[in-house]
């Protein structure tokens, strides 16, 4: 409602081809030397104090990696990346164990404020004017290889919940890291999974316990800053039998000419009863109009319903990154299970974008649901790859998938590609899709009651992604819609 | 004084076929002008070259609204002048709620007038009251625009848009169509009321039906691109009673 506005105010201030995040910070960094080695992967582990396993875990990974081939089955087409031209680990140099929020570096507390993440605790609570029953955020910033900052811990703590970094849970909690670490995705999943299993630097760690539902949203905030430089984030969450949590994250780049490549693993792992909520609102660099530059986001999601009636919904906004390459995934193994997975893929200017879900029913009586709404404009390509399977034993499963296509010009590509398997007779799968054309009238309709021709863009779609931006947290479903419409500029004569 | 609306020998054409011939009218403030005409006489046609949908080409005259060069202006520059075409099939908008249409469109010819935007509650209680007046279940106010609306209801939605939006030159085409007796009665009623001295109105319609309830001041035939006939609201009784064959073989 009042977003819509917001939405067509921020296209009216913004021009064409700027992407807002794309500045620099400057802060002294350490970072690898360039290239991937066993000795790499043991300079990461050494920055981060890793137990011994932890280490053997990564190089065992790393002599995996080695054997395999980067996928080529994804409709996304980039040059070779030589993996050995970039570094592999990049930390600000400033004090690595933080004891308080005042200890962040300055240069980089201004980062999130210009992006709008508020780091500081006191800042949060004070508030300006909030909306009634607004919740709030607790947040975990990694700027490049480290987490800077992880915010309402004692908070947290007190309800019994652990949201940490990764690297910090190591250390402190290694017994739960390492019992979960890899046990949904596993080392040798695929390419970019194994690469990260060896590499990977920081990212977020949530541990709730049995019964407990996480009195706040849990965000993680992505910024990549350093120049040739990989970001390889893991995170891990577990939700214990009858929890809930909801976890929320954002990614940001700065604009630069060459492509950078982000490969995360995320882990998720739900028991009885429990149910993990997952939001991302993905905004990467994208590249230019041209197609120069932008981060290649070659992603492995993946949830375990672990547990009886668990649930695990994943919703993604993803209008960035030069090109996409993700499909969040769950493995419905507890009986009664379900998963969802809710998407707004936006690509415009040269954007690739290759990506959808797996919902592999196992378990008996598991049910899946997905909605997923691409929009291509430009130049762009968007396709949605889905699978649904059902087990031999996984009897009374049911899927229903909606795939809803909108292309805006006539240059652009939308495709879908969906793959079902059900090798029990019970399973029952249902599948709908379209692809539209933006309506010419529709525009017109809405441009002859005083609606600018992107405004009635921003309108058009904002309607045809409305089932998806419900799924999101309140707080950044105006964001999100705010990003579409920045998204689509210029994709309008 | 200045006319509301001035055409002075319009010709347009539409997929390369020249549709308007040399189209003159002018419409005053306070005026209701009818424009009757057989089918394919152009009537949408010029509606649409008003309200500047693309793909329609000018190719001669000239047009101005308040004195200022209609043609001039982008289509939504023309909408938050205050030009406002009811059109003879709304068009549907999934997912967007009727209500938050009408604040986008409200706000947006705000803005582009350079006035302050109506905060959602006084435009909400603004929406109320219009709604009350046409008839209109509130409950339509959530509903995704036009999405499944009867064609009554979607015309009752066009003339609550006209309400709201306060247009000076009010363009309706064939509103009457589609509409049962009791439904033309409401949507008349609602567009009655927006007489007003400030404002003019192009009724467009084929039919003499609708003349009984939008009584106008003067009265065109339109017909092969031009207006043919000009006369006062007993034209419409007229033309009821010999129907256009004389203007069809006139055109032809
Ligand atoms: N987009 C278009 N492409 C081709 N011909 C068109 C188009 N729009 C209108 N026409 C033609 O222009 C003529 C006038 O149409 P229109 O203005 O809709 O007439 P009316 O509203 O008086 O019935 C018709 O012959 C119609 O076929
Ligand atoms: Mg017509």
């Amino acid at each position: 409602m009042a977003a819509v506005q917001e939405t067509i105010d921020q296209v009216r201030r913004i021009d064409v081809e700027q992407y807002k995040y794309g500045f620099v910070t400057d802060v002294e960094s350490e970072k690898a030397p360039k290239g991937l080695s066993e000795d790499i992967v043991r300079y990461i582990s050494a920055r981060k104090n890793e137990p011994e396993w932890m280490l053997e875990w990564r190089l065992e990974a790393f002599r995996r990696w080695q054997t395999m081939r980067e996928p080529e089955w994804a409709r996304v087409n980039y040059p070779p990346i030589d993996y050995q031209d970039l570094h592999y680990y990049s930390a600000p140099r400033k004090k690595p164990e933080l004891a308080s929020l005042d200890e962040v570096d300055p240069e980089i507390l201004k980062t999130y404020e210009k992006l709008g993440i508020p780091l500081r605790e006191q800042e949060i609570l004070a508030g300006v004017v909030r909306p009634e029953g607004e919740r709030r955020i607790a947040v975990d910033a990694v700027f490049d290889s480290v987490s800077v900052a992880t915010t309402f811990q004692a908070e947290l703590k007190a309800a019994g919940v652990i949201f940490m970094p990764i690297s910090e849970a190591l250390r402190e909690h290694p017994e739960l890291v390492r019992k979960y670490l890899g046990s949904v995705v596993p080392v040798s999943d695929n390419y970019f999974a194994t690469l990260n299993s060896a590499v990977f630097s920081d990212g977020s760690f949530v541990y709730v316990p049995e019964g407990v539902r996480c009195p706040m949203e849990l965000s993680t905030y992505f910024r990549i800053n350093e120049k040739n430089t990989g970001q390889f984030e893991r995170t891990l969450i577990i939700a214990g039998k009858g929890s809930y949590v909801s976890y929320l994250e954002g990614c940001t780049a700065p604009q630069r000419d060459e492509n950078q490549l982000h490969a995360a693993v995320v882990e998720l792992v739900a028991m009885d009863d429990a149910e993990i909520k997952y939001s991302t609102v993905q905004n990467w660099y994208p590249g230019n109009a041209e197609g120069v530059g932008g981060i290649y986001n070659f992603v492995t999601k993946r949830g375990d319903c672990r547990g009886a009636r668990s649930k695990i919904s994943w919703t993604q906004v993803e209008t960035g990154s030069a090109i996409t390459w993700k499909y969040p995934s769950c493995l419905l193994r507890g009986e009664g299970s379900s998963g969802e997975f809710y998407s707004i893929a936006i690509s415009n200017g040269r954007q690739q974008v290759d990506s959808g879900t797996k919902m592999m029913h196992i378990g008996r009586n598991t049910t899946s649901r997905i909605v997923s709404k691409g929009i291509s404009a430009g130049r762009s390509q968007n396709t949605y790859r889905g699978l649904v399977s059902a087990h031999r034993k996984a009897k009374g499963a049911r899927n229903f998938t909606a795939c809803d296509s909108l292309l805006i010009g006539d240059q652009c590509g939308a495709h879908t590609v969906p793959y079902m398997e059900a090798k029990n007779p019970t399973a029952v799968f249902e599948h709908e899709a379209t692809t539209s054309k933006i309506s010419e009238d529709v525009l017109f309709y809405c441009v002859q009651r005083g609606l600018s021709q992107e405004e009635a863009v921003g309108l058009v779609v904002n309607g045809f992604v409305k089932d998806v931006l419900q799924q999101l947290p309140m707080e950044f479903a105006v964001e999100a819609q705010k990003l579409i419409s920045i998204s689509l500029e210029g994709s309008v004569g | 004084m200045t006319a509301l609306l001035e055409i002075r020998d319009l010709k347009a054409e539409v997929a390369g076929r020249q549709i308007l011939n040399g189209l003159d009218l002018t419409v005053n403030k306070g005026e209701i002008h009818a424009i009757m005409g057989p089918n394919g006489a152009g009537k949408s046609t010029l509606s649409y070259v008003l309200s500047g949908k693309p793909g329609y080409t000018i190719t001669g005259g000239e047009v101005y609204l308040n004195g200022e060069d209609l043609f001039a202006m982008e289509a939504d520059e023309r909408a938050a002048k205050g030009l406002f075409l009811a059109f003879q099939y709304p068009l549907e908008i999934p997912g967007v709620a009727t209500l938050t249409f009408l604040r986008s469109a409200l706000n947006a010819q705000r803005r582009k007038r350079g006035e302050e935007e109506l905060s959602s509650p006084d435009l909400l209680k603004r929406v109320r009251e219009l709604a009350k007046q046409l008839g209109i279940d509130p409950d339509m106010l959530r509903r995704p625009l036009n999405v499944g609306f009867s064609g009554g209801e979607k015309k009752r939605n066009e003339t609550l848009q006209m309400a709201l939006l306060e247009p000076k030159l009010c363009v309706l085409d064939e509103t009457d169509s589609g509409l049962d007796i009791d439904a033309l009665k409401v949507v008349a009623n609602g567009v009655n009321q927006l007489r007003a001295p400030e404002r003019g109105m192009i009724v467009i319609t084929h039919y003499q039906r609708l003349l009984d309830y939008i009584v106008p001041d003067v009265v065109h035939v339109l017909a092969a691109g031009r207006i043919v006939e000009t006369g006062g609201k007993e034209l419409a009784l007229e033309l009821e009673a010999r129907g256009y064959a004389q203007y069809q073989s006139e055109a032809a």
